[in-house]
């Protein structure tokens, strides 16, 4: 059983790594996949939303872990 | 695995696999860039392979003089693990691609030259490939496996591509754009305190 449960572990950590990032992408991806095509039907624009949302995601992921790493270094300079 | 779950998943609807490799594709591609971005950076420092390796042999050398046989089950089984871990990657990568693609064959030989190439590399060699810049590698292939997890979750979600196919290298572009400006930004941050805009 335990070695079942590290498997599953180690398959969930080859997509998973920060909570945050995965859950903001899914919740991102499931939303456009509802909202946009009733917002605008057939638009030549969805994909590039879709595309947009996702690095935008990516970027503040970046920018948040760029900020607490700043902040630990400023707490402790050394 | 390739040849047991290929033809399995080729029986389930191609809108429902496109969505579902292709989220997959995206985490798993963005995990990689979530990474590879902060390393390029100087955010987190990048992996010393070198140090590892010692570190590593170090301890194998302990365990196997303990057992002073010829044949060393422990590294035996160290390097099964750490291949079967990777090869779980490989697998899912070649899967995703090939199936979603319908390219399972094209896929499985791409697969197949690059771990030659490996195998080749690391005899010739005969330590870790620490000459080879990993952060590059892996800056390189999460934005290919992120590009094609993105077209494919927006296949799936029936969105029209402008450029279809030919748009994903405007997809490439663009991740790498973003994620070199990311790089550059958040070095800036760390070294002079300002903020990210």
């Amino acid at each position: 059983m335990r070695s079942i449960v590290a498997i599953l572990r180690q398959i969930w950590s080859l997509f998973v790594d920060d909570g945050s990032l995965a859950c903001a992408l899914v919740i991102w991806c499931t939303g456009a996949g509802f909202a946009l095509p009733r917002l605008t039907p057939f638009s030549a624009w969805n994909a590039p939303i879709l595309l947009l949302g996702c690095v935008t995601i990516l970027l503040a992921n970046i920018a948040f872990t760029a900020q607490n790493c700043r902040t630990r270094k400023a707490r402790n300079p050394r | 695995m390739i040849a047991l779950l290929g033809p399995l998943l080729g029986q389930i609807p191609i809108g429902i696999l496109q969505l579902a490799v292709g989220l997959l594709l995206l985490l798993f591609g963005m995990r990689w860039l979530r990474k590879a971005i902060p390393r390029t950076a100087g955010v987190i420092p990048l992996h010393d392979e070198v140090a590892v390796f010692t570190s590593e042999t170090a301890m194998l050398r302990a365990i196997g003089s303990a057992t002073a046989l010829a044949f060393d089950p422990i590294a035996l089984l160290t390097t099964f693990k750490a291949v079967v871990l990777e090869g779980t990657e490989v697998v899912f990568i070649v899967l995703a691609i090939g199936t979603g693609g319908n390219m399972l064959v094209p896929a499985s030989f791409g697969a197949a030259a690059a771990g030659v190439i490996v195998i080749a590399l690391g005899l010739a060699l005969h330590r870790p490939l620490s000459r080879v810049p990993e952060n590059i590698l892996k800056f390189a292939v999460g934005i290919l496996i992120s590009g094609f997890g993105l077209f494919w979750v927006g296949e799936g979600l029936v969105f029209q591509w402008p450029g279809h196919n030919l748009v994903l290298v405007a997809i490439f572009m663009l991740l790498l754009a973003a994620s070199l400006i990311a790089a550059r930004l958040a070095g800036q941050m760390i070294a002079d305190g300002g903020e990210l805009a």
